[in-house]
This record gives C-alpha cells, structure tokens and sequence, in this order.
C-alpha cells in the first residue's frame, strides 16, 4: 500500500515535469506546423538562469521566498529573448521550404545553443536547491515526502488549465484555432499570421524553459540534458498526438505512472517504458490518441 | 544513363587506384583519417539514401552502433577477429535491426521518421551504457587486432580494406539509386500519393530503402570498430547520428560520391577544429549548417554543377 502511494507520487511528479516540458513543444507545433528541435536546449537555457539567479539570490541570504519568482523570471526572459530571436530571424526564412529544411534548421539552432550553455555555464554541474529545501517536507500515510513536486503539479495543471481557458475562451484562441486549421484563409480575414507564429513560438520557448527552471532545484545541472529532454517530450507528444495539448496530459500522465512502476518493480527497464508505451501506442494507432491524420495533398 | 553509368564507374576506378596510391605519399596520420572518413561515408551514404525519398533521419547512429556493436560482441565472446567474418555480422545486425523496427518506421514520413529514429537511437545509448555486464557500459568494448585471411592488419592493410569496401558498396548504392526502386523513391520524394496511384507501393519502396540505409551503417560502424580498435555507447549517441546529418547536408545529396566527398572534407575540418576550440565544435557546426540551408541548399557536391562540362548538358 505504501509502496502504491509512492509509486503514485513519484509518477504525479515526473508526469507534472514530463507535462511542463512536453507542452510547448506541441503547442509550438500545433500552430506552426514545425517541431523546435532546439526546445530541449531552451529547457536548459531556463534552468542553466534559474539556478543562477536563486545561487546568486541566495547569496545575499534574504528570504528564499522570492526565488520562486526568479526562476519564473528566468523563464520568461529566455523565453521571451530567444523565442523571438530565432522565429524571427530564422524560422521565418524557411516556412516556405520542405519540412526536413525547417527539421534541419532548428537543430543547426539547438547545436549552436548547446555550446552557448558550455561557455556561459562552464561543464562542471550547478546545484541550486534552495527553494526545493525551502518548502520543507510532508508525511502522507507513512511517506515522507517533499512539498516541491506538489508545487510542481500544481504549476503544470494551472499551465494545462491556462492553455486550455486561452485556446477555447478567448478571441486569441480563436485567431490560434484559425491560424492552424486554414494559415492562408486567415491571412485573407485579416489575421496577422505572422505575429500569431512569433506569438506562438514564444510562448513554446517560454514553456520549455519555464520547465528547465522549475527542474533546476530537483537535479544538479550539466550540460547535454537538451537532447534527453526533446527526445522524451517527443515520446509524450507522440502518444498524444502532435499538436494536441490534452494529448500531452494524457501522454505525460501514461508515462508518468508506468515509469514511476517501472523503477520500483524493475529498475533496468525505467528508460525503456516510455519508448515501449510510445511504439505500442504508434503501432496501433498511428496519430496518437488525439492526433488527427493529415490530408496528403495530390 | 549508360554513359552516366560509365562515367560514375570510371571515376571510381580513378579514385581507387589514386587511393591505393596515396599511402606512398602521405603520412600515416593522414591514411588513418582517411580511413575513418571512409568509412563514415557509408552511414553518410545511409542518409543521403533516405533523403532522396525526403526522409531525414536523427537516428541514423543507431546502425552504426549495432554494426560496430556486432563485431565488438563477436570479439569478446566468441574470439572472432576475422575482419571479413566481423563486417559480416555487423551487416546481418544492421539488416536485423532495421528490419524489425522498419515496420514500425516506414509508416512516418517528415517530423515522425526523423523522431522515431532518434528516440530507438536513445533506447540503443541507454541499453550499451546500463547492461554494463553485456556491453561494457562506457569502457565499451576493445576489438584486438583484426586479421584477414589469418594475416593481422596493419593500418595500412585496413585502410585499403576499408577503401574497397567502401568503394563497392557505394558502386553498389549508385546501382540502387538508377534502379525501379530507386526512381521510386525520387518519385516518393516529388509526390506520394501520385506513385501510390500509378500503382507502385510507397511503403515497400521505403522499407526496403530504410533497410539498405541501416545496412550501409551498420558496416560502417563494423569498419570503425575495425580501424580504431575500441567501440564506446557514443557510437549511439544523438550527436553522432547529428554528425551523419550535417555530413550529408554538407556534401549534398546529388551523387553517390557526395558523401565520400563530404565525410573526408569533414574529418579533415574537425581535425583542426577540434583542437583549435573543443568548447565551440558544435556551434561552428550549427553555423555551417544554417549557412549551407541558406546560402548552398545543394550542398557541396551542387559546386561541380558549376564547373564547365564537356559532355552531357
């Protein structure tokens, strides 16, 4: 019984992780149709500032209250100074070329700030805690467990919650529903398409590397982590579905739960759960649970 | 297309005998990077293979680390060090491997093929590093002294195995490319949907390519194995598959020989590169690589178009 509440909890946090980074990255597709291979690299971006901002902060030894709003400022910073960087000045060339040229495009980006993080941040890994240890721990029918991956959950069924409230309540969701259903049918009723792709964009970078900043006080930081994160939301998102945010809270809570399982019934196989759930699901149904199949133009 | 046959097997025998020559003249540093170039080209060859249907792949260090992982295996279990036996094996890994998760693979096209092989690819990384009984985990596995036909290879023994091999299996890659299949697949790559409707199946042509691709890694990889005599999980990791991709971009997907061109063009780079700013590798990388999409989308190998030419067009 108490094993289950564990296997539980831990399968809530990696879920709550898996959804936060897993997010962007769909949403970013939903509405440009292109799949940010550097998103992995703007998670560790997010979390390389954040626990450079909390170690600075903390530092100064005033309340580690306030280092939470660090590590959201830190995300929107990189969010909002890389996002539009690249959308700008690159991915904008490239809307018009064949999907491998916008494919290839984005890992030349993720190369490029793979090194940007080595020489801003050296190799020797960073560990900022603060605001994990801060919030203390909690007993739950005989478990003790720490109050920061329930911080974590919250954040990541808020962020669900917000995504959802923006893309079906409001006139912004509306112009994004638009803009991904008929891109030139919205140019011609006035959208301005572009902004919305810029705006899009930003806001997945924003979420990745809210993700990466909000991880920084479980994990020490070293570099190399960009790959193992795109690659894991990939598998998420590809259970979901492309595009689909709900899909990504499915998938995310799937693999959350099975991996948790996973490393306490059969350690060896932890790594491999999230890629034998992601190929059952792909050969039975090939979209993904709420991915829709694209129509192949003649 | 006879001439153009002809004129890619001339070129070959040129290159084989100006090859076979070079070691005379060059020092041995030299010969083992082309060595490792060579060879390289074949899991280069794999993706130029899979681009000319549009199919990217980021996965491609997969094959590579199965063929080098074969021949590795074979070695510390059951004492093979015949060269010819251990490339044999990495092929018939290659073509397992490929044939197992081909099935699943070749239904994607664009975004998805390029994920799915990056994701087995991770699975394949994570595998050699944890099962450290089996495969060594990062001290991976030494190969000693490969022979051929009995006789142990020196470097420059390997080196001209590996030309010849490599030689052949592009010669033979050439073949494909001017083959139904092949045209099949530039077919696949201009419209889809219109080669299903003349009544050829897409997903056969992709299997069978996709095949092919993982087989010519997989030598390569057992080619490594081979020539450096140590086989790490790295051979799996991201930024080997990455090094595949940004290789072919860079020689260009016009010609058999392209990769070849690029792969040796590359070594030679990353030679004096690497020592010049280990931290900065990756970001020159990523630098030539958005030049080349912008600025010279055909590659390098798209520079000889430029060149005056006597015969055709």
């Amino acid at each position: 019984m108490r094993l289950l509440l564990v296997v539980g909890l831990d399968g809530l946090t990696y879920a709550s992780w898996l959804f936060l980074v897993s997010a962007g990255l769909t949403f970013t597709y939903g509405v440009l149709r292109v799949l940010n291979l550097a998103h992995g690299n703007l998670y560790a971006l997010g979390a390389y500032l954040g626990a450079t901002l909390v170690l600075h902060y903390a530092a100064t030894g005033s309340t580690p209250a306030l280092t939470y709003a660090l590590l959201l400022i830190a995300a929107l910073v990189i969010g909002a100074v890389v996002g539009p960087l690249i959308e700008r000045f690159f991915l904008r060339r490239v809307y018009s070329r064949d999907e491998e040229v916008q494919l290839l495009l984005t890992f030349s980006i993720s190369l490029i700030l793979e090194d940007v993080v080595k020489l801003v941040w050296g190799v020797t890994p960073i560990f900022a805690d603060l605001p994990y240890t801060y919030l203390g721990r909690v007993r739950l029918g005989g478990v003790n467990y720490a109050w920061y991956p329930f911080l974590l959950a919250a954040i990541a069924l808020a962020i669900g919650g917000l995504l959802w409230l923006v893309v079906t309540r409001t006139r912004l969701g509306k112009i994004l529903t638009s803009v991904i259903s008929d891109r030139e049918v919205s140019l011609t009723l006035g959208i301005n398409v572009p902004r919305v792709y810029t705006l899009a964009f930003t806001a997945g970078a924003v979420l990745a590397a809210l993700g990466g900043a909000l991880t920084a006080p479980m994990f020490s930081l070293v570099p190399g982590v960009g790959a193992d994160v795109l690659v894991t939301s990939f598998a998420v998102i590809a259970i979901g579905g492309l595009g689909s945010i709900g899909g990504a809270a499915l998938g995310s809570l799937l693999v959350g739960m099975a991996r948790s399982f996973a490393v306490y019934k059969f350690p060896e196989l932890d790594l491999f759960v999230i890629y034998l759930i992601m190929a059952l699901v792909l050969l039975f149904r090939p979209q993904g649970f709420f991915g829709e199949i694209e129509v192949r133009r003649i | 297309m006879t001439t153009r046959t002809r004129t890619v097997a001339l070129l070959l025998i040129v290159a084989l005998v100006l090859l076979v020559g070079l070691p005379l003249l060059l020092p041995e540093w030299i010969i083992f990077l082309l060595t490792v170039a060579s060879a390289k080209a074949l899991a280069v060859l794999g993706v130029v293979l899979l681009l000319r249907g549009k199919l990217l792949t980021f996965g491609h260090a997969l094959y590579y680390a199965a063929g080098a992982y074969a021949g590795g295996m074979a070695v510390r279990y059951w004492g093979v060090h015949e060269a010819l036996v251990l490339l044999a094996l990495a092929l018939v890994a290659g073509v397992a491997v490929s044939a197992i998760l081909g099935l699943l693979v070749a239904r994607y096209r664009a975004v998805y093929f390029a994920l799915l092989n990056l994701a087995f690819s991770m699975v394949l990384y994570g595998m050699l590093l944890k099962l450290y009984d089996v495969f060594g985990g990062t001290d991976g596995i030494g190969i000693a002294e490969p022979t051929l036909a009995g006789f142990r290879l020196s470097g420059l023994a390997m080196y001209e195995l590996t030309i010849v091999i490599t030689a052949l299996l592009v010669y033979l890659t050439h073949r494909f490319f001017v083959s139904p299949l092949g045209y099949t697949l530039r077919a696949i790559r201009d419209n889809e949907v219109r080669v299903e409707y003349m009544g050829v199946s897409v997903w056969r042509a992709v299997y069978v390519s996709y095949i092919i691709a993982g087989a010519l890694a997989a030598v390569s990889g057992g080619l490594i194995a081979l020539a450096v005599g140590h086989i790490t999980p790295d051979l799996a990791f991201w930024s080997q598959s990455g090094e595949f991709v940004f290789v072919a971009i860079l020689g260009g997907t016009g010609s058999v020989l392209a990769p070849v061109v690029g792969s040796v063009l590359f070594e030679f780079v990353r030679n004096y590169a690497f020592k010049l700013s280990p931290y900065t590798w990756q970001m020159t990388l990523g630098i030539v690589l958005l030049l080349i999409i912008f600025f010279l989308p055909g590659g390098v190998w798209s520079l000889t178009a430029r060149l005056p030419r006597r015969s055709h067009r």
